[in-house]
């Protein structure tokens, strides 16, 4: 069927292209053929210069119109409504350049375009329209270079303070792993070079090291709403990369070296799923998943919004399938779940205490 | 290298041609540069088709389509693309685009031509080198292109091949023998652009005719030159890397690898930094974006003025664009590494100097957007495509501001916001100088005109299309939709993006398929194309001057002195009149006349 599909709209835009070139060769005169461009063509050309300008803003008012809706809803940690707003501003300052440069472009392509006797200007030079759009540039960007950098600060300025929550980040192909300090809220020393999995050491940790007993390693990360935590993030193999795209957070995971990101988790999933854009999201896709269930094809499981942590570094065959859940519950939800867990150790966690 | 190629002064005479060193080991740089063009634009064409194969997988995900089978093979095994070959494919295509389509095709291509013919020389200052210049360029493709057959597979680890993904050939198959021959292909490949990139400074700088000050340099020369300077500076860089990733590879050193335990065993590896490749990488990959991307904004100045029949806006405001663009660009490489575990200090300095390369960017799109404002264009398909540069450049250079931006880079940074970003920029805009210097110079390659009426409807296709694959692809990208993904599937929140992905891989295939005509254009016309006049745009720049069958030595007789620069476009003395009379532009060698003023420009 697609084959067919396929062939038929080639077959369409190979008419559509002969089809076009017969216009564009009967929309000349008929005289002694000439590759260069005549009035004729300049009109033409014009013409669609000046289309090419409502297609433009037509595909821009298309996609905002359209998928608008994609885009990912209101950020869950607390730097993420400062990106939001760089971010809205950026766009701002983007979209209106772009709206009046390309009309000017397009504009004067169809307006100026050639016609026999009509004489050019010759304008070669003007240093104060020159000047004036260098300093432009100069101030919009500067202004936008100062809120960068100082939101760029704040939130690569990684430290101890408010007594953030520890978590390890590892990655390996292809799946994540997280290691939580545990009591003491350290974590243990670790290298691949320890890695012993038949002693179910998956992460290398340092036994004799009396911070990584209590260490608790999981395969979900949980974390309690409202507290600072201190990602330390590793790799065992290839470059990796935790993105979190709803905190609007990403660092590459490096083997042989210890990167960082920090951000405090202001939402809960419960929350979350109840953001009216999250609920219209989850009911497309709930939409779509259940079409997929009626025709018996994969993927057609209902779902249900999560935080997620994916992998955003190409680390070979399953680079597209590696991810994490997040859940970002309240401090009691998070101390009951800890105390479910077993520490590295071998006891029974107890989460770390509250300060 | 005495004596094997005598520069002769004396170009009445010639010694007899045979095929071989006419058309296979030629020195002449105008048969060289139809080497590179046509090399470059076979490349092209295996780069583009490997993007409509995974557009197809990734509007379709895990559909079996027969082409998938007659083309990959035991790679889609019941005609469904593998996740490996899926990887090898972006990595491949985007190496060919970059190195071998947009490096070698367009500044090979153009450098060679138009470097001898716009300063009045009688070829480069190295014949000998010139070639080999070539050659090493053809081998490396040769080997590029052979590493697709083999086994293993070729390079998947992305164009970047970042280690330790690219140096263990356990990470990934593709790090095999695969990434051997794309590292020896990649190392003869810098060769090459040094040696072409050595001749052509040399060229400009010693070569210019009498009267050819920098100054009236038309602004193709002035970034071909600049171009190569960069290429140059950075192009070492990469080597370096190269040449040290290889070593890791085969000789057991850690320059970029450290603490690896992968399939059950701890490699030995110790020491090393992935982000010091990165850095080496991106030292060179940053200026290449530029090595693409200047030599397309020469061609596009040149091709507007002549065709606006105005003369360029601001002159020099260009010239001090190209080399400021061409400074900054070897100081930014590190906004791609905002989140790559470097010291965000670093990440602080590298969002200034991007932001600031942004400012000579505006004033060049101001400059051509001005120099279009009064003029009489003349819509040769030439002239459209560079309008059509201008467009996409803006379009997707503005949303460098977003990525520049080391905060917002985050979020954004490794997603198809980054991919619709790069491709508009660099990408659809290079192809667009490449295309309309194809279109413009073509009769000064083949001695025939290209049709012009296929040449309108390949452009127009192709411009909504280009917009149509890429402007949707930055919501795809903000929806946090990660680049290098063989499918979206695995995340219910992609689900609503199908649509979108089905859209952006109907506007490909049909640009795909259009670029076709284009083909076809080209190819017909070499052979039945209308013969052209020596001058058929009437441009003032000293290639046109030259004969349009080509003979070695480029001028019959002695080479022209130039006398004004290249824009002396509707220039009028004071009583309104052209300067020559009944002609609306003034040839670089045409004396000033009487009572005529040469502009300070």
């Amino acid at each position: 069927m697609i084959t067919v599909l396929t062939i038929t709209v080639l077959v369409l835009i190979a008419i559509a292209i002969w089809q076009m070139t017969k216009i564009f060769e009967l929309s000349q005169l008929r005289a002694a053929k000439n590759e260069t461009a005549t009035d004729k063509d300049n009109k033409v050309n014009g013409y669609l210069m000046f289309a090419f300008l409502i297609f433009i803003y037509g595909i821009t008012i298309f996609s905002f119109y359209k998928y608008t809706k994609v885009l990912l809803p209101e950020a869950g940690s607390a730097h993420g409504a400062e990106y939001d707003d760089l971010m809205l501003l950026s766009m701002a300052i983007i979209f209106f350049v772009q709206t009046i440069t390309q009309f000017l472009l397009h504009y004067f392509a169809y307006k100026y375009r050639g016609e026999k006797d009509k004489k050019a200007l010759f304008y070669a030079d003007n240093h104060k329209l020159e000047f004036i759009w260098t300093i432009i540039p100069v101030i919009v960007l500067a202004g936008l270079i100062l809120w960068g950098l100082y939101t760029w600060t704040n939130i690569m300025d990684i430290n101890d303070e408010d007594d953030p929550l520890i978590v390890e980040l590892y990655a390996q192909q292809f799946n994540w792993t997280a290691r939580y300090g545990g009591e003491d809220n350290v974590l243990g020393e670790a290298n691949v070079r320890m890695i012993d999995i038949d002693n179910a050491n998956v992460l290398g940790l340092d036994e004799s090291d009396p911070n990584a007993a209590d260490d608790v390693i999981v395969k979900e990360l949980h974390l309690p709403v409202g507290r600072k935590v201190n990602f330390h993030m590793r790799s065992q193999d290839v470059l990796h990369s935790a993105y979190m795209p709803h905190f609007r957070a990403q660092m590459n995971c490096v083997p042989g070296m210890i990167t960082q990101f920090s951000f405090t988790p202001i939402k809960t999933t419960a929350e979350m799923r109840q953001d009216p854009d999250v609920i219209d999201k989850v009911k497309r896709a709930n939409k779509i998943r259940a079409k997929r269930a009626a025709a018996g094809e994969p993927n057609s499981d209902p779902w249900e919004y999560d935080y997620i942590l994916l992998c955003n570094k190409i680390c070979g065959k399953s680079h597209y399938n590696m991810q994490m859940k997040i859940i970002v519950e309240t401090q009691e939800e998070y101390d009951k779940w800890m105390a479910s867990q077993k520490t590295f150790g071998g006891n029974a966690a107890t989460g770390v205490a509250v300060q | 290298m005495s004596g094997t190629h005598e520069h002769d002064d004396d170009h009445g005479h010639h010694h007899k041609e045979t095929f071989i060193t006419k058309y296979i080991f030629s020195m002449d740089h105008k048969m060289i540069a139809k080497q590179y063009l046509i090399t470059g634009l076979i490349m092209g064409f295996i780069g583009i088709a490997m993007s409509l194969l995974f557009r197809m997988q990734l509007a379709w995900p895990g559909e079996s389509f027969p082409v998938f089978e007659a083309l990959l093979g035991k790679w889609a095994p019941g005609g469904v693309m593998d996740a490996d070959v899926y990887l090898a494919l972006v990595t491949m295509h985007g190496t060919i685009m970059v190195f071998f389509v947009l490096t070698a095709g367009l500044s090979g291509t153009f450098s060679n031509l138009l470097i001898p013919l716009q300063i009045g020389a009688r070829d480069m200052a190295s014949g000998l080198l010139n070639m080999i210049s070539y050659w090493l360029f053809f081998t490396s493709a040769v080997i590029m292109v052979i590493s697709l057959f083999i086994e293993s597979g070729p390079a998947a680890a992305g164009w970047t091949v970042y280690p330790p993904l690219s140096a263990l050939p356990m990470a990934q198959s593709g790090s095999g023998l695969g990434m051997t021959l794309w590292l020896v292909s990649m190392a003869i490949f810098i060769a090459s652009s040094l040696l072409g990139s050595l001749n052509y400074i040399v060229t400009v700088i010693n070569l210019r005719t009498k009267g050819m000050s920098m100054t009236r340099l038309p602004l193709t020369t002035w970034a071909l030159f600049v171009t190569a300077i960069i290429g140059v500076v950075s192009f070492p860089v990469l080597f370096s890397a190269a040449l040290l990733l290889i070593m890791d590879r085969s000789f057991g050193t850690s320059f970029f690898l450290s603490d690896i335990f992968i399939q059950g065993e701890v490699l030995h590896y110790q020491g090393g930094s992935p982000v010091l490749y990165e850095h080496l990488f991106w030292f060179l990959g940053h200026p290449e974006v530029y090595i693409v991307i200047l030599p397309a904004m020469g061609i596009v100045s040149d091709v507007m003025a002549t065709n606006a029949r105005k003369p360029i806006f601001g002159y020099r405001a260009m010239i001090m664009s190209i080399i400021a663009i061409a400074f900054l660009s070897t100081i930014v490489w590190g906004h791609h590494m905002f989140i790559s575990g470097m010291n965000p200090f670093l990440g602080s300095v590298f969002t200034f100097t991007t932001l600031l390369i942004a400012i000579p960017s505006a004033v060049k799109a101001f400059n051509w957007i001005t120099t279009i404002w009064k003029g009489n264009l003349q819509m040769n398909v030439a002239m459209l495509f560079s309008i059509g540069f201008v467009s996409t450049f803006i379009t997707g250079g503005l949303t460098g501001i977003i990525l520049g931006d080391s905060t917002l880079d985050i979020n954004v940074h490794d997603t198809y916001f980054v991919v619709a970003h790069f491709h508009l920029v660099m990408g659809i805009s290079a192809l667009y100088g490449l295309l309309a210097g194809v279109y413009h110079w073509f009769p000064k390659m083949f001695g025939k005109m290209m049709n012009k009426n296929l040449g309108y409807v390949h452009f127009w296709i192709t411009a909504i299309c280009a917009y149509g694959v890429f402007f949707p692809m930055h919501f795809v990208g903000m929806a946090g939709v990660p680049r290098r993904y063989y499918e979206n599937t695995a995340f219910p929140m992609f689900d609503e993006l199908t649509d979108v992905n089905i859209l952006i891989t109907v506007f490909a295939l049909i640009a795909g398929a259009t670029q076709l005509v284009f083909v076809g254009n080209f190819i017909y016309s070499i052979f039945y194309g209308k013969k052209a006049e020596q001058n058929p745009w009437r441009a003032t720049t000293l290639e046109w001057t030259t004969p349009v069958e080509h003979i070695h030595g480029n001028w019959p007789g002695a080479i022209p002195e130039v006398h004004r620069w290249a824009y002396d476009y509707s220039k009028t003395n004071e009583n309104g009149e052209y300067v020559l009379p009944g002609q609306d532009f003034v040839p670089q060698t045409v004396p000033l006349q009487d009572g005529e003023e040469e502009l300070s420009h």
